[in-house]
C-alpha cells in the first residue's frame, strides 16, 4: 500500500505536528491528495424537480399541502367534538380495549399533527429551493493569536488580583468555602428527622412472644389444625389489625406500611418428615407447620409463588428460589441467605402464635445487618 | 389626526438623514435589533447548511420526544398530588372505589378516569419516555458507528452519554411516582440497592426514605427529582448538546464535492427549519396515536402498592431491564461478611458496579480511540461502519452484552413464552453474557473486513452486471463493468490506516525513549486494530485493473460494435443532459 496520505509526523519531542497540506498552509483537518486514487469529480450538477418545471406538478403539489392543512384543520375540530361527545369515567375499554374517549382523542390529535407535520414536510420537499449550499468549515480551535490573548488576559487578571503572590489569603479562601460543604451535607441530615434514622429498626418487627398469626386480608386467627399438608397462607402479626379485643394500639401512615413491610409472613404445612434439621422442626415448627418470612432476601420484594411437589417458593422479581423444607435455603437465583424462619407454636385455644420476633433482620442485606 | 412619521427624517446631524423603512414587522425588527444586535448574531446562522441523510434524524427523535415530554408533563402536573397521604379511592373505577391507596395513586387514577384527555396525555407522557430514551441509544449507535464521535466531538458525545443516564433516571422517578403494586416493588428493588451500597447504603436509604421504607417522603422526593431537578439539567445538557452542534458544524458523509474542508446541504432557512419542524410535529403525531391506541402501564390493573404483594412478571421500563437481567443471572450466594459488615455482591456487581462502568467504557471510546490511533486531526467526514471494522466490532460486541443483559431481564417471560425452564436459560445467560459479545466480535470484525473486500473488488474489477458471455473456447464468465465515477469516488473517499509504530527503545542518542512502555501498548493496539483492514487501491492499482479489464474486452469482444454490457439487458446509459428530470 502506499503511504502518500497526509497524516500526522510525530515530532522530536513526540506531540503530533500540525499538518501542513500541499500548499504549505496548516490546516486543521485532514487533506487528501488530490488523485488519491479517484479525483473528487466535485458537486453533481443541480437537476430539476417536476415541481420545478412543470407548472401542473407545481400546482398539484400545493393543493397536495393545503389538502393536508385543510384536513388537519378538521381533524383539530373533530378533537374537540370528541372532547364533549364521549364521556370518561369507568369505560376504560369500551372500544378496542380502550376508552372511547381516549382513543377518539389520540386519534383526531395524533391525525392533525401528522397531516400538519407531512405538510410541511411535502412543502420543504417539493416547493422550497432545494439547491444543495455548501459553506467553508472552521477549525473547532480559537486562531493561536486568541489564544496567545487570552492566556495574556488570564494571567494580567490574575495578577493585578495578587492571589498567587498571597499563599495565606489564597489557602484560607479555598479552606472556607470548602468547610462551607459541611453545612450543606448537615443540613441533610434531617431528612430523616431524629429518630427515623435510628437503623436498629431493621432489626425488629410487629412479632412478640404470643402474637397471633392472622390472615393478611382479613385479620382473623389461624387454627393449627385447619391448614392442610400442601397449604400456603400469607399472613400477618395480629398487631397489624388493632382492636378493643386484642387491645394492640392503632398503627397509622408511614409506621403501619412499614410494619406491613417487615411483619408479613408465609405459613406452610408439610410433611414433618420432609423437614431438614436446618428447619428448626423441634424448636420451631407446629406439626409440620412451619412459618417464613415474606420478604425476599435478595432486595426485599414479597416471594409468592409456591410449588407444593418441591416445597420450593420462588420470588417473582428476580427469581430466586428457596426451598421450604430446607430451611428455606436458596436453590436457585441470586439471593444468598435463607428466609428468616419465624418461630412458632399455639396457644390454649389452638391458634397459632409467634415464640418471639424473629432472629435476625428480615429482607434485603445492608451494610450492619450481622452487628444489629 | 397623526402625523405619518415615516417620512420624517432621522438624524442626530452628523449622518445623512434616511427615511425609515415602513412596514410594521421592519420597525419591530428595528426595535428589538436596536436593543438585543439580533441581526449580527443571526445573519450567518439563518442560512447556515445542513447536511442532509436519514440517520441524522434519529437525534431529532429525541429532541422532538422530550418536547412532547414537557408538554404531557405539565399537563399532568395540574392534576398530579404527590402525596402518600392514605385516603379512601371514591373516583369513577368501579373496581377500585372504596380501596385505600395514597393520594398520588388516587390523582393517577382521577387523571385516568375523570380527566378528559387525561389517560391520553399520561400514556403519551409514558409512550414519549421510551421513545425519548429508545432514539437517544439508536443516536448514539449511529454516532459511534459512523465514527462521528472522534474530534473535534468527543464532548460533546460525553454529553450525549450523560443525557442518556439522567433519561434512564429520569424514567425510573417517573414511573415510580403513580405509587401502584408495580411501580411500588420497583422502588422496594431500589431500597435494596442503596441498602447493597457499602458503608453508608443503609443510611443512605433512610435519608432517601425519610426513615424505614416505605415512609411517607418518597414520593413527593421522587416527584420535585423528576419534575424539576433532572429536567433542568437535561435542558441544559440538550443545550449545551446543540450549541456544539452548531458550532462544530454537522458532520456529513463524503461524496463528490463533501470534502473534510466544507459542508454541502441545504439551508437553515427555509429548508431545514421547514423539515425540522414539521418532524417535530410528525414525532408528536405518532405519539399522540400511540398514545391513544396503544395501553401502555395500566396500573389501574395493578391496584395500589401494598409491600406484603406482588405481581408475577414484575418488570420496569424497558431501558432498566438490562440492570434487573444482570441481577437476575448473578449466581447463587455472592454475599460476604467481612469484620462483621455485610457486603452484598450479587446486588452491587450487576447494579452498583457494571451498570456505572458500562457508562464510563461508553464515555471513554472516542478518547481510547484517539489515543491509540494517534490521530489528532478534526473529522468532519463520516466513516461506514465497515471502514473502522474494529470500532464496528467493538459496538456490536457491546450490543451483545446489553441485548443479552436485557434478555435476562425477561427470563420469566421467555421462560413462559417458550415454555421453557427459567433455570436452563438464566444458566444460559451466565455463560453467554461472556461468549455472545466475544463471538460478536470476531463475527463483525471478519464481516466488515469482506465488506471492504468486496469494496475493494467493484473498485478495481466493477460490479457484477449479471450477464454471462461465453468465450470462443467455451468457457463461461460473467462481465462486470466498471462504476460510476462518482460511486468509485465515494468509496475511496476515506483515509488509509496506518499502524502506529513504536520509536525503538532508545534514540540515536542511546537515551531512553520516553513513555517507552505506553508506546508500546499503543503500537500493539494499533496494530491489532488496524493490521486487518483493507486499504482501498493505489492510483497505480486501479489503473493497471481498468487497463486489464480493457484488454480483456478487447480480448473478448470481437465484435463490430462496442461492447458495453447494456445492449443485452435494455439499461442504455442515458446523457444526464437529454433528461432534465430525476427519476421518480
Amino acid at each position: 500500500m502506499s503511504n502518500d496520505d497526509n497524516r500526522p509526523v510525530n515530532g522530536p519531542d513526540g506531540t503530533p505536528e500540525p499538518y501542513s497540506d500541499e500548499t504549505g498552509a496548516q490546516s486543521h483537518v485532514p487533506a487528501r491528495t488530490p488523485a488519491d486514487p479517484i479525483a473528487d469529480p466535485g458537486l453533481p450538477p443541480h437537476t430539476w424537480r417536476p415541481t420545478d418545471v412543470d407548472p401542473k406538478a407545481e400546482k398539484r403539489a400545493e393543493r397536495q399541502i393545503a389538502a393536508m392543512f385543510i384536513a388537519a384543520m378538521i381533524s383539530a375540530v373533530l378533537f374537540v367534538v370528541a372532547y364533549f361527545s364521549f364521556s370518561v369515567g369507568d369505560n376504560w375499554d369500551t372500544f378496542l380495549g380502550l376508552g372511547a374517549s381516549t382513543v377518539s382523542l389520540g386519534v383526531t390529535l395524533g391525525v392533525s399533527l401528522l397531516l400538519i407535520g407531512t405538510g410541511i414536510i411535502h412543502l420543504a420537499r417539493k416547493l422550497m429551493a432545494d439547491a444543495e449550499m455548501v459553506e467553508m468549515r472552521h477549525p473547532a480551535a480559537s486562531p493561536p493569536e486568541d489564544r496567545e490573548a487570552t492566556v495574556a488576559a488570564l494571567n494580567a487578571g490574575l495578577d493585578e488580583a495578587g492571589i498567587g503572590r498571597r499563599p495565606l489569603v489564597r489557602n484560607t479562601m479555598i479552606g472556607a468555602v470548602g468547610v462551607l460543604g459541611l453545612p450543606a451535607v448537615v443540613l441533610l441530615r434531617d431528612l430523616a428527622p431524629g429518630d427515623a434514622l435510628d437503623i436498629d429498626k431493621l432489626a425488629h418487627t410487629l412479632w412478640k412472644p404470643g402474637m397471633r398469626l392472622v390472615r393478611d386480608v382479613v385479620g382473623t386467627p389461624i387454627l393449627a389444625s385447619e391448614i392442610e399438608v400442601g397449604d400456603l397462607i400469607n399472613a400477618a402479626p395480629e398487631a397489624m389489625f388493632p382492636s378493643e379485643e386484642n387491645g394492640y394500639p392503632e398503627l397509622e401512615g408511614a409506621e403501619e406500611q412499614s410494619e406491613k413491610a417487615k411483619g408479613a409472613i408465609i405459613i406452610v404445612r408439610m410433611d414433618p418428615d420432609e423437614l431438614t434439621p436446618a428447619t428448626q422442626p423441634d424448636k420451631w415448627t407446629v406439626d409440620g407447620i412451619i412459618c417464613y418470612s415474606k420478604i425476599c432476601t435478595h432486595v426485599g420484594c414479597p416471594i409468592s409463588l409456591y410449588e407444593r411437589t418441591t416445597h420450593h417458593v420462588l420470588c417473582p422479581c428476580h427469581q430466586s428460589t428457596f426451598d421450604l423444607a430446607d430451611g428455606a435455603k436458596v436453590v436457585f437465583g441470586p439471593a444468598a441467605r435463607p428466609l428468616p424462619q419465624l418461630p412458632i407454636k399455639v396457644d390454649e385455644e389452638g391458634y397459632l402464635v409467634a415464640q418471639s420476633d424473629f432472629t435476625e433482620p428480615i429482607g434485603a442485606s445492608f451494610w450492619e445487618r450481622e452487628k444489629l | 389626526m397623526s402625523i405619518d412619521t415615516s417620512k420624517v427624517a432621522s438624524s442626530n446631524g452628523t449622518e445623512a438623514a434616511t427615511a425609515s423603512k415602513p412596514g410594521r414587522a421592519g420597525s419591530l425588527a428595528t426595535w428589538a435589533d436596536d436593543r438585543l444586535g439580533l441581526a449580527t448574531a443571526m445573519k450567518k446562522n439563518l442560512r447556515k447548511v445542513f447536511p442532509d441523510h436519514w440517520s441524522f434524524m434519529l437525534g431529532e427523535i429525541a429532541l422532538w420526544s422530550f418536547v412532547v415530554l414537557l408538554l404531557t408533563g405539565v399537563f399532568l402536573t395540574l392534576w398530579f398530588n404527590p402525596s402518600m397521604g392514605h385516603i379512601t379511592y371514591e373516583g369513577s373505577y368501579d373496581q377500585l372505589r372504596g380501596v385505600g391507596m395514597s393520594e398520588s395513586m388516587a390523582s393517577t387514577l382521577h387523571i385516568s378516569f375523570d380527566v378528559r384527555g387525561g389517560l391520553l396525555m399520561r400514556q403519551m407522557h409514558h409512550w414519549a419516555a421510551t421513545v425519548f430514551v429508545a432514539s437517544m441509544m439508536v443516536h448514539l449507535l449511529r454516532v459511534a458507528f459512523t465514527g462521528a464521535y472522534r474530534k473535534p466531538r468527543e464532548l460533546n458525545w460525553v454529553i450525549g452519554c450523560l443525557l442518556l443516564l439522567l433519561g434512564t433516571l429520569e424514567g425510573f422517578t417517573g414511573y415510580s411516582l403513580p405509587d401502584d403494586l408495580l411501580s411500588g416493588t420497583g422502588v422496594r428493588a431500589a431500597d435494596g440497592f442503596l441498602k447493597a451500597t457499602p458503608v453508608v447504603g443503609t443510611y443512605m436509604s433512610f435519608l432517601l426514605f425519610g426513615g424505614e421504607f416505605p415512609g411517607e417522603s418518597i414520593i413527593p422526593r421522587l416527584y420535585i427529582i423528576h419534575v424539576l431537578l433532572i429536567p433542568g439539567i437535561l435542558l441544559a445538557l440538550i443545550a449545551a448538546h446543540m450549541l456544539l452542534l452548531v458550532y462544530h458544524k454537522h458532520t456529513q458523509w463524503p461524496g463528490p464535492g463533501r470534502t473534510e474542508q466544507n459542508v454541502v446541504g441545504f439551508p437553515m432557512l427555509p429548508v431545514y427549519a421547514a423539515k425540522a419542524g414539521g418532524f417535530f410535529f410528525m414525532v408528536f403525531g405518532v405519539i399522540a396515536l400511540m398514545g391513544g391506541l396503544m395501553t401502555i402501564n395500566p396500573l389501574w390493573k395493578f391496584g395500589p402498592y401494598d409491600p406484603t404483594k406482588v405481581t408475577a412478571g414484575s418488570q420496569p421500563d424497558w431501558y432498566m431491564g438490562w440492570p434487573d437481567g444482570l441481577l437476575r443471572i448473578i449466581p447463587t450466594g455472592w454475599e460476604s461478611v467481612i469484620f462483621g459488615y455485610t457486603i452484598s455482591w450479587n446486588v452491587m456487581l450487576p447494579i452498583l458496579i457494571v451498570p456505572p462502568l458500562m457508562l464510563v467504557i461508553l464515555m471513554l471510546l472516542p478518547f481510547i480511540e484517539g489515543w491509540i490511533t494517534g490521530d489528532k486531526r478534526d473529522h468532519h467526514l463520516l466513516q461506514r461502519p465497515r471502514n473502522a471494522p474494529t470500532r464496528t466490532a467493538v459496538m456490536v460486541a457491546l450490543m451483545t452484552f446489553y441485548g443479552l443483559a436485557w434478555a435476562a431481564g425477561g427470563n420469566d417471560i421467555i421462560a413462559i413464552k417458550l415454555d421453557a425452564s427459567i433455570n436452563q436459560i438464566t444458566y444460559f445467560m451466565r455463560v453467554a453474557i461472556f461468549l455472545g459479545p466475544l463471538l460478536a466480535f470476531w463475527i463483525t470484525r471478519r464481516w466488515c473486513i469482506s465488506l471492504q473486500r468486496h469494496d475493494n473488488d467493484k473498485l478495481l474489477h466493477g460490479y457484477e452486471t449479471g450477464i454471462i458471455t461465453r468465450s470462443p473456447d467455451g468457457s463461461y464468465a460473467e462481465r462486470h463493468l466498471p462504476i460510476s465515477e462518482t460511486a468509485a469516488y465515494t468509496l475511496t473517499a476515506r483515509d488509509r490506516d496506518e499502524v502506529f509504530h513504536a520509536n525503538g527503545d532508545t534514540d540515536a542518542a542511546g537515551v531512553a525513549a520516553p513513555n517507552t512502555r505506553s508506546e508500546k501498548l499503543r503500537a500493539k493496539l494499533s496494530t491489532w486494530m488496524y493490521v486487518h483492514n483493507v486499504q482501498k487501491p493505489t492510483r497505480a492499482e486501479l489503473e493497471a485493473a481498468h487497463h486489464h479489464a480493457e484488454h480483456e474486452a478487447e480480448l473478448q469482444a470481437g465484435l463490430d460494435h462496442p461492447v458495453d454490457g447494456h445492449q443485452f439487458d435494455d439499461h442504455h446509459l442515458r446523457d444526464a443532459d437529454e433528461v432534465p428530470l430525476r427519476d421518480h
